[in-house]
């Protein structure tokens, strides 16, 4: 650079010093927008994508909460739209979205399968008696190999199969209505249309 | 032994003790060699309740179930690959330390060479700016700037 350009140095200085500054902005407004996702509950940075969606459903068979001489299978459903709803009495969580379970199986159009997950079947019971049953059936899953064959993480978590027998659906914490309603409702009733399903 | 020597040895020693309050108390295997195995996956293998705890150290119940699978899988004669592939199709890539290079990896791979050279790139272009620069030219609009980089031409 020549001496006599004085003022352009100057110039192309102050315009330097802003990039470290423009850069910082551009930080902040990531970290920002990342903030607000996750304070309104958009992004959840423990959510783990289950690869399970649209591959088959795990079989299971194990002993009803109700009645542990009767077996509770998934393949009994096969051919039918049906919920799995992954809980336990141990689970905070699962208590504040039984309200929701309830509403869903009021509804009806569904079957809602229960999954108690290492969980004391008489703490079961009587919680199932406080609260209300929104279950078709609950299989108890005593020593979680059922859970891990479906990827499961944490309760409550919430699946959605299709009568293909396909995971369409999974939903990680309590389940609100209006979750139900964004996330289930509509895929229940392309389902429900779709002639994939039927024999 | 230096006071320093000393307090590092007893840092060593204390890092050392530290294995013995390991989480895991199922019975070792009887084979040193399957010992072994169990507990290089278990260490690779990240516990998806805690998150940022592999499941060797991770005393959730989920963690402890993860490991009696990776136990029963390891006596039953499967192979490291095995346990692997059993635990990617439940839970994903997220549940190995080391993900594989994917399409939707590859970015978190590259960046450690990307920000290297970004780093790079910058530093050549600062220093060439400043060799180019005629001497006695570095204070372009305020001299103390020059004077607080120590620079004995200011």
């Amino acid at each position: 650079m020549a001496p006599e350009s004085g003022p352009v140095p100057v110039a192309t200085g102050r315009a330097r010093a802003l990039v470290p500054a423009l850069l910082f902005a551009v930080l902040l407004v990531v970290c920002g927008i990342t903030l607000y996702k996750i304070s309104n509950r958009q992004l959840d940075l423990h959510e783990i994508k289950s690869p399970l969606i649209g591959r088959p459903a795990p079989a299971f068979s194990l002993p009803s909460v109700a009645d542990p001489t009767v077996t509770v299978s998934n393949a009994t459903f096969a051919g039918r739209t049906y919920v799995l709803n992954v809980w336990g009495t141990w689970c905070a969580e699962c208590r504040a979205e039984h309200g929701a379970l309830l509403q869903i199986a009021r509804r009806g159009g569904v079957a809602v399968l229960g999954l108690d997950w290492k969980d004391d079947r008489s703490a079961a019971i009587r919680y199932l008696a406080e609260l209300g049953d929104p279950y078709t059936a609950i299989a108890a899953d005593d020593d979680g190999r059922v859970a891990i064959d479906w990827g499961v993480y944490g309760a409550p978590e919430t699946f959605l199969v299709g009568p293909d027998g396909l995971i369409k659906h999974k939903h990680v914490g309590a389940l609100s209505m209006s979750d139900w309603d964004k996330e289930f409702a509509p895929k229940i009733a392309a389902l429900a249309k779709s002639p994939g399903g039927a024999p | 032994m230096t006071p320093a020597a000393r307090t590092a040895a007893a840092g060593v020693l204390l890092l050392l003790a530290l294995r013995a309050f390991a989480i895991d108390e199922a019975p070792a295997f009887a084979d040193e060699a399957r010992q072994a195995r169990y507990e290089a996956l278990t260490q690779e293998l990240r516990c998806v309740v805690c998150q940022s705890n592999s499941i060797a150290d991770s005393n959730a119940t989920m963690a402890a179930d993860l490991r009696r699978q990776v136990r029963e899988m390891i006596a039953a004669g499967k192979t490291d690959d095995d346990v692997r592939d059993f635990m990617v199709a439940r839970y994903g890539d997220f549940v190995l330390y080391k993900p594989p290079v994917t399409g939707r990896t590859y970015l978190l791979w590259a960046s450690p060479v990307l920000l290297l050279l970004v780093g790079l790139g910058s530093a050549l272009y600062v220093i060439r700016q400043r060799a180019a620069r005629p001497l006695g030219a570095e204070t372009d609009d305020d001299a103390p700037v020059a004077a607080q980089d120590g620079d004995p031409r200011a």
